[in-house]
């Protein structure tokens, strides 16, 4: 199977009326007039009573699903409702990683689909969210680990993906500040998915909730789903703490949250709940031009544009729901920074946070119609969220307008548990924890 | 000798120690105890570094660690160091100092053009713009933005060996019963009062000095000196300064980084200081974090000379310098005038106060010593470009008043207290119309805020705040005896707290109307036209807009400017600033080095290595060693690369002997009444039907149904069993088992023993093994009846009292001999030494994987976590009755379908055709289509050419079938056949020889 | 970091502990159906509050501690031995 283009009767988005069309000369244009031109990037809607479908969460997948529906599958009697303000949650304290380094050919092809929607994400949505594709290279340092990253390039390659190899020189070359042999685990070489990159996160929520917004989605911001009511085996529409809304559909994009959700309708999701680290260093001069990965622990790395190392490491292993760091996580992924780029020593970290993500029991997201007509879901996405944004509210947004799962999700159906279908790429087991 | 500023003695500097330092390669005298920042004032710099975007010349605005300016990298033989605030970086002899984000020099900085394009570049404007064409991000818009982004510069290139000795230290643990953050008033007064009660007491303090602001007043010095000395009488009071707290977290723990004094460092000019983490666990904590003095948002306030008020006093106080000739304050509260008055009193002339208020206590007071006060009155433009020159004074209704000549600025728009490490504790923070201002509040059950931090402001309320919380907090933990010290000394009329002076209610003022750029964030460029334009846009929310506008995101984390921007926030919203509330601050309370954190377990010590029990000899024996988890194992024992060594080593093994070290395997010892009936329900197949003397290959799944691990386990008594397991799966299996003891079966009687480093175990395997294990066991009858394929037992092996097993991996007669870890090395050389005339050669991991490869025997390559019983052909192992782990999920449909990837043989049709493991197999007629997955390869030394195994999809249906295996990466496809993957000797002649 | 109280060892850090997940599910009967077994091994509450789970105390006792922790403030409530009986936090039911 090879990935679907763009559905061909996709309405071109809109003219952007009510924020206006952002370009460099209407930069110019509003700089002359002291900035006093610029309007809402995305209107403060009311809730209305009733919508064809009600989205629950205004983070990255729930916009992404909301703008999708209304722009390209013509859907537009929409509300995405946001207990807080939107984009707060995962998709606004991730570490902004996008790539398709899979090993299951259904995964690779699911998150290449996703690259491919990030490379036109900008001139779709008139909005800069600075897609950079500068590459995403994993180091390896077994013989064993070497084979299996073969493996995986071959998987990609073979799937229509990209990824290459690169020996010591080549690395070094690319990454002089990395330690080849200086650590515990010399480093023997290194694969890159050259496709791979960083994108602006919080640009991501604002940019597709104002592509949303502007073709007719109504964005509620501070209204909390409170429950889920339903009639007749059927979900009618959703509780929330600006009063009951009427939906035909409701879908839940709530990750880090799902099972709660979800508990409302009395169902129990095969997920828990773990808080994922990140880091972001104080700002420096170009030090680090690619995405690096350490192959021997749990470290990975970037550079923002702005100049600040931003990374992180492993899940913290209990369940929680508190958006907040650990100290001796933050020891570990600092000594494996260290180890694999000395230099880092020196530099000083700015600050530590947590998101709170949906561990599924395979390690594989869930975009699957739930045992409740009407009610369907977009999570489960583990630590990986963040690059499936713009695949996973395209095909969550083909599920609700269809009534099936597109292609490239039907290994993401919530059944495969029980059917044992499960899609386990690390072969860690049932144990979110470990993953 | 020491700059020209220097006017008076301050408390911190020493006269008698001139120190020198460089500063962009000009030399500075200083004075020992001087900052950086101390050291240029005293010396009439001005200018010192770039702001982020606009490139504006920048100064000093701090005297500590909020500094959003000053920041500059220190140089050194072993890297630079980025980014440190010169306000708290003590001088050195030899220090190289350097300033940032400026090209060519600091005076003429060619990137200041960007302010030339400032009305472009407002908030969030690379949102709108950069977009076309697609690719020219990447290519030309993003590089040209990272250069000009970014402050300081860290070394691109690794500097070798000296770069991965960070001057750190190993982590320190701490345990106390209160933990006391900062040393001002209110918490010297809180752990005076803790002295000898009995608790145990930590006071941190991140200055040089404990004191905080009683410092900057002299009349404190004697109250702070008993104060200190009644806290050294108790030895279970710490005082630690130079450590600053960097977050607060869960159950009581806190970390926090000292930095040790130059003095400590040795060596002249240190680049980086010496850190050291520690982790503190504390029952109770009492927060005296004091409170930071803000900024307003008038035209020019960034300009060079413009400071805190607060700091003026804290350089002529600390360092005896004056900051300015002929300063302006500009404030709206009377604590500001503190800093005039003293100035005054040092010998400044101030050339005005101007406060918007009508009148104060405060401004009485000024007014007495002569100096002029304009009352109800506004900075309304601050102007000069690379140090300030005039300000322009206008009434509150905005009619111009004056225009001031001056050299210096001091601002005070009042102060907000420290309150981030209260809010990450766990307190909360409460609105204070008075201070315009959030004070900080901590439940009970956590500890306590006390002094500014509480929004007690003034010394002698903080004393009294911060006494009172520590008496509360005393009771709570129980502490009998008497804790007020006071009774001691503090009621003595010498040290007794002075009085507070009156001060009259601040005025809110967040921002003056006027012409030109008011920053609420300095570091990071962001006027109050920022923050409206954010709004205007929809990013009214406080986090949205701090996002869009990258206010407060700067190193300072908007410790001055931070309550500015939401002001101007909030009057856009038309709300209060408690509607609008601050952003949640997050850790780290000052931005922490990874040095510091990492520690010591960094380069060769990121993790701890386990070697095998004759890890000596096999480095004797020229071994290339690969890393297996934390396991050096001998790959090969050569240094030569390729295949030749290894297929030597495989094939002594084939036609003659070999030994190899398998001691990584995992060993568990299983006994008690239950044993056998706790084996069968954790392997898949029987082992209660295991005679005692044997053993058994077993397999063990998941719940899931999926395969965990597998092993021989041995029966070496009715109820005493020794379980093996493979090196990557040790820990996990171990776990595995003491959960169901423990957890699903604690009625049954098990005991588990982990014994993996108590044995060295060493296989002898090949056609000569007998022969060999004759030589080093003279005596043991090791026939096929005495010892059969499978046997277990007790044995001595070359004198060695230990175990011997008739195992195989390798497909040949082999034996595994165990014998304990202090043996390792006797035994192992004794066998190859019995085995020279035989021809024997050790072999290595490598080999290994050769000869299991060619007898079809699976390892983690095969064993990835998704296989099961099925998949590798072993379904007849699966019990038909009694329980056992995994065995209901085993039987879904998915699991045992028979188009799931089964174990396969591979063959290449062309003999010269090498096979890549990581090669996917493919049908020749849907190329693209992965069916399969080269798993492990190796040339034979069997058959001629390689061989491998594989995952293929209906595997054991396409036996006899021509398939491709394609490496894409390597631009290689080779024809392959597939072909049983138990074709060597599939009646294990060999092993039961 | 949390510290838990281990009943064998005393106040440890989190760092000697490996977490084992929900304890509030039991592992059916031997004769018990495939959902029921898909229900142990998948399904959780997964609840945003009290949780009762299992600790393996790795580098101490060796022995699985069972906890009720708080997911959102991490306040223990009560550790106990693999087989104590404890009493869950007000309001609080097993499953």
């Amino acid at each position: 199977m090879s990935v679907p283009p763009r559905p061909a009767d996709a309405r071109r988005p809109h003219a952007f009326r009510a924020s206006g069309r952002y370009s460099a000369l209407r930069l110019l244009r509003e700089a002359l007039g002291g900035h006093q031109g610029w309007r809402r990037a995305w209107r403060k809607a009311e809730p209305r009573k009733e919508y064809q479908v009600v989205i629950v969460g205004g983070g990255g997948h729930g916009l992404a699903t909301a703008y999708y529906l209304a722009n390209h599958f013509g859907i537009t009697d929409v509300a995405v409702v946001e207990k807080g303000p939107i984009g707060l949650g995962n998709v606004g304290r991730n570490t902004t990683i996008i790539r398709s380094t899979y090993y299951r050919p259904e995964n690779i092809r699911f998150y290449d689909h996703s690259l491919r929607l990030w490379e036109g994400l900008e001139q779709e949505l008139n909005f800069n969210a600075m897609v950079s594709q500068r590459g995403v290279v994993y180091t390896y340092h077994t013989d064993g680990q070497r084979d299996h990253m073969i493996r995986r390039a071959n998987d990609m390659r073979l799937a229509g993906a990209d990824c290459v190899e690169l020996d010591r020189a080549a690395l070094k070359a690319l990454i002089p500040a990395i330690s080849l042999d200086s650590g515990r685990f010399p480093v023997l070489g290194a694969f890159m998915q050259p496709r791979g990159g960083t994108v602006r996160h919080d640009a991501v929520a604002w940019g597709y909730a104002r592509g949303a917004s502007e073709a007719g989605v109504d964005i509620i911001e501070h209204c909390e789903v409170t429950g889920l009511r339903q009639a007749n085996g059927r979900v009618t529409g959703v509780e929330t703490t600006r009063g009951f809304i009427g939906a035909g559909t409701v879908c839940l994009a709530v990750a880090g949250h799902s099972s709660h959700l979800a508990g409302m309708a009395g169902i129990r999701l095969p997920i828990e709940t773990h808080a994922l680290q990140a880091f972001v260093s104080e700002a420096i001069k170009p030090f680090l031009d690619v995405v690096l990965m350490f192959g021997a622990g749990h470290f990975y790395i970037s550079q923002s544009d702005k100049g600040g190392m931003v990374f992180g490491g492993a899940i913290d292993a209990h369940n929680t729901y508190a958006q907040r760091g650990t100290q001796w996580i933050a020891q570990e992924v600092a000594a494996e920074g260290v180890a694999l780029l000395p230099a880092l020593a020196r530099l000083r970290i700015l600050r530590q946070w947590a998101g709170v993500m949906d561990m599924t029991m395979d390690g594989t997201p869930i975009i699957s119609k739930l045992p409740l007509d009407g009610l369907v879901m977009n999570g489960g996405w583990c630590y990986g969220g963040f690059k499936a944004i713009p695949a996973g509210g395209y095909t969550a947004a083909h599920l609700i307008a269809h009534g099936e799962a597109h292609p490239l999700t039907a290994h993401m159906d919530v059944g495969r548990f029980a059917a044992g279908l499960t899609v386990d790429e690390p072969g860690t087991g049932p144990f979110p924890w470990a993953h | 000798m020491s700059g020209p500023r220097r006017i008076t003695t301050g408390l911190l500097t020493d006269a008698s120690r001139p120190v020198e330092f460089s500063f962009d390669g000009r030399r500075v005298r200083g004075l020992h105890g001087d900052t950086v920042a101390s050291a240029l004032l005293a010396d009439g710099a001005r200018l010192v570094g770039r702001s982020f975007k606009y490139h504006r010349p920048r100064g000093i605005v701090t005297a500590g660690h909020e500094e959003p300016c000053a920041l500059v990298d220190l140089q050194s033989a072993d890297g630079p160091a980025p980014n440190r605030p010169a306000t708290i970086v003590e001088i050195a002899d030899g220090l190289e100092v350097v300033s940032q984000n400026r090209w060519p020099s600091l005076s003429f900085d060619l990137m200041a053009v960007n302010g030339l394009f400032a009305p472009l570049f407002s908030a969030g404007f690379y949102y709108k713009t950069f977009m076309w064409p697609g690719k020219a991000w990447e290519r030309l818009f993003e590089p040209a933005i990272r250069r000009a982004a970014g402050l300081g510069v860290l070394d691109r290139a690794e500097r070798g060996q000296q770069t991965t000795q960070p001057h750190t230290e190993e982590p320190v643990h701490d345990h106390t019963d209160v933990l006391v953050i900062g040393s001002g008033a209110a918490g010297l007064a809180a752990a005076r009062r803790l002295a000898g009660s009995g608790v145990r007491v930590m006071l941190l303090e991140r200055d040089v000095v404990a004191g905080g602001g009683t410092l900057l007043d002299p009349r404190w010095a004697a109250w702070r000196t008993a104060a200190l000395e009644d806290i050294a009488t108790d030895a279970r009071l710490r005082v630690l300064t130079r450590t600053q707290v960097i977050g607060a977290y869960d159950h009581g723990v806190f970390a926090a980084v000292e930095t040790l004094p130059p003095s400590a460092q040795g060596g002249g000019a240190a680049a980086s200081p010496r850190e050291r983490l520690r982790v503190i666990r504390t029952r109770r904590v009492l927060l005296a974090t004091g409170a930071n003095e803000r900024w307003i948002a008038c035209s020019g306030n960034d300009r060079p000379g413009v400071m805190q008020a607060g700091a003026a006093l804290a350089y002529l106080r600390r360092y005896g310098v004056a900051v300015a000739e002929r300063p302006v304050l500009f404030t709206n509260n009377d604590w500001a005038y503190e800093s005039a008055v003293a100035l005054h009193e040092a010998g400044v002339r101030i050339a005005a106060i101007v406060d918007p208020r009508p009148a104060s206590a405060a401004a009485a007071r000024a007014t007495a010593v002569g100096i002029t006060v304009h009352h109800g009155a506004m900075v309304t433009a601050i102007e000069g470009r690379r140090e300030v020159r005039t300000v322009q004074v206008a009434r509150s209704d905005g009619q111009a008043l004056t225009t001031i000549q001056t050299d210096g600025v001091l601002l005070s728009g009042g102060h907000q207290p420290e309150s981030a490490l209260a809010t990450q504790a766990g307190g909360s923070l409460q609105w204070r119309e008075d201070l315009a201002a959030f004070a900080a509040v901590l439940p009970d059950r956590l500890g306590a805020t006390a002094g500014a931090v509480a929004g007690s402001f003034g010394l002698a309320a903080a004393t009294r705040d911060g006494e009172a919380a520590a008496s509360r907090i005393a009771a709570v933990l129980g502490s009998t005896r008497a804790p007020d010290t006071r009774a001691r000394s503090g009621t003595s009329p010498t040290d007794a707290p002075p009085a507070d002076p009156e001060t009259s209610p601040l005025l809110a003022l967040w921002e003056v109307p006027g012409r030109g750029k008011a920053f609420v964030d300095l570091q990071h460029d962001v006027t109050v036209e920022d923050i409206r334009q954010a709004h205007r846009e929809g990013y009214t929310h406080i986090e949205h807009a701090k996002r869009y506008s990258t206010h407060g995101m700067a190193t300072d984390q908007g410790r001055i400017g931070g309550l500015l921007g939401a002001a101007v926030l909030a009057a856009a919203r038309g709300q209060t600033l408690p509607e609008v509330g601050l952003p949640t601050p997050r850790p780290y309370i000052h931005p922490t080095t990874f040095g510091a954190l990492a520690g010591g377990e960094v380069g060769a010590h990121l993790r701890p290595v386990r070697k095998f029990p004759a890890h000596a000899s096999h480095v004797a024996l020229d071994a290339t060693f690969v890393p297996a988890g934390l396991w050096l194992r001998p790959l090969v024992y050569s240094q030569t690369p390729g295949w030749e060594p290894v297929l030597r080593e495989s094939r002594a093994v084939r036609e003659a002997v070999g030994v190899g070290d398998a001691s990584s395997l995992g060993k568990v010892d299983v006994q008690g009444p239950d044993a056998a009936r706790f084996l069968d329900y954790i392997y898949a197949n029987r082992f209660s039907t295991l005679a005692v003397g044997k053993a058994r290959y077993g397999i063990m799944l998941r719940e899931d149904g999926c395969l965990l691990d597998d092993g021989t386990t041995s029966r070496l008594g009715e109820r005493h069993f020794l379980l093996t397991t493979t090196t990557a799966n040790h820990t996990a299996v171990l776990e595995h088992l003491e959960f169901q003891s423990q957890v699903v079966h604690p009625e049954w009687d098990v005991q588990l023993t982990d014994v993996t480093d108590q044995w060295a175990q060493f296989s002898i395997a090949g056609p000569r093994a007998r022969d060999l294990l004759q030589r080093v066991m003279p005596g043991q009858d090791l026939s096929n009846t005495a010892v059969p394929f499978m046997a277990a037992l007790p044995a001595h092996i070359a004198g060695v009292r230990g175990r011997l097993f008739r195992i195989s991996f390798s497909g040949e007669l082999a034996y595994e001999v165990a014998v304990p870890t202090d043996r390792a090395d006797e035994v192992w050389n004794a066998l190859l030494e019995a085995g020279r005339p035989l021809g024997v050669l050790p072999y290595g991991v490598d080999a290994l994987n050769t000869l299991r490869t060619e007898k079809g025997h699976v390892t983690t390559a095969e064993l990835d976590g998704n296989t099961t019983a099925y998949d590798l052909g072993f379904e007849r192992m699966l019990k038909a009755d009694g329980d056992y782990v995994g065995r209901v999920l085993a039987r879904r449909p998915g699991l045992t379908s028979s188009t799931r990837r089964q174990l396969v043989g591979l063959r290449p049709i062309r003999k010269d055709a090498k096979l890549v493991a990581g090669a996917i197999l493919v049908d020749p007629a849907a190329p693209k289509v992965n069916i399969g997955d080269v798993t492990s390869c190796t040339p034979s030394v069997l058959v001629e050419g390689w061989v491998g195994l594989g995952l293929l999809a209906g595997g054991r249906g396409r036996i006899g079938s021509r398939l491709l295996a394609v490496s894409p990466l390597h631009g290689e496809s080779t024809e392959v056949e597939i072909i049983t993957p138990h074709w060597f000797d599939p009646e294990n002649a060999r092993v039961r020889a | 970091m949390l510290r838990i109280t281990c009943p064998h060892c005393g106040v440890r850090d989190e760092v000697e502990f490996r977490y084992r997940g929900d304890a509030s599910v039991q592992r059916p009967p031997a004769d018990a159906d495939a959902a029921a077994f898909v229900a142990y091994v998948y399904e959780r509450d997964n609840p945003r509050g009290w949780h009762h789970e299992w600790w393996y105390h790795a580098a101490g006792c060796r022995q699985y501690l069972q906890l009720w922790r708080h997911t959102v403030t991490h306040t223990i409530h009560a550790v106990g031995t693999a087989t104590d009986t404890l009493t869950p936090p007000h309001g609080m039911v097993d499953r």
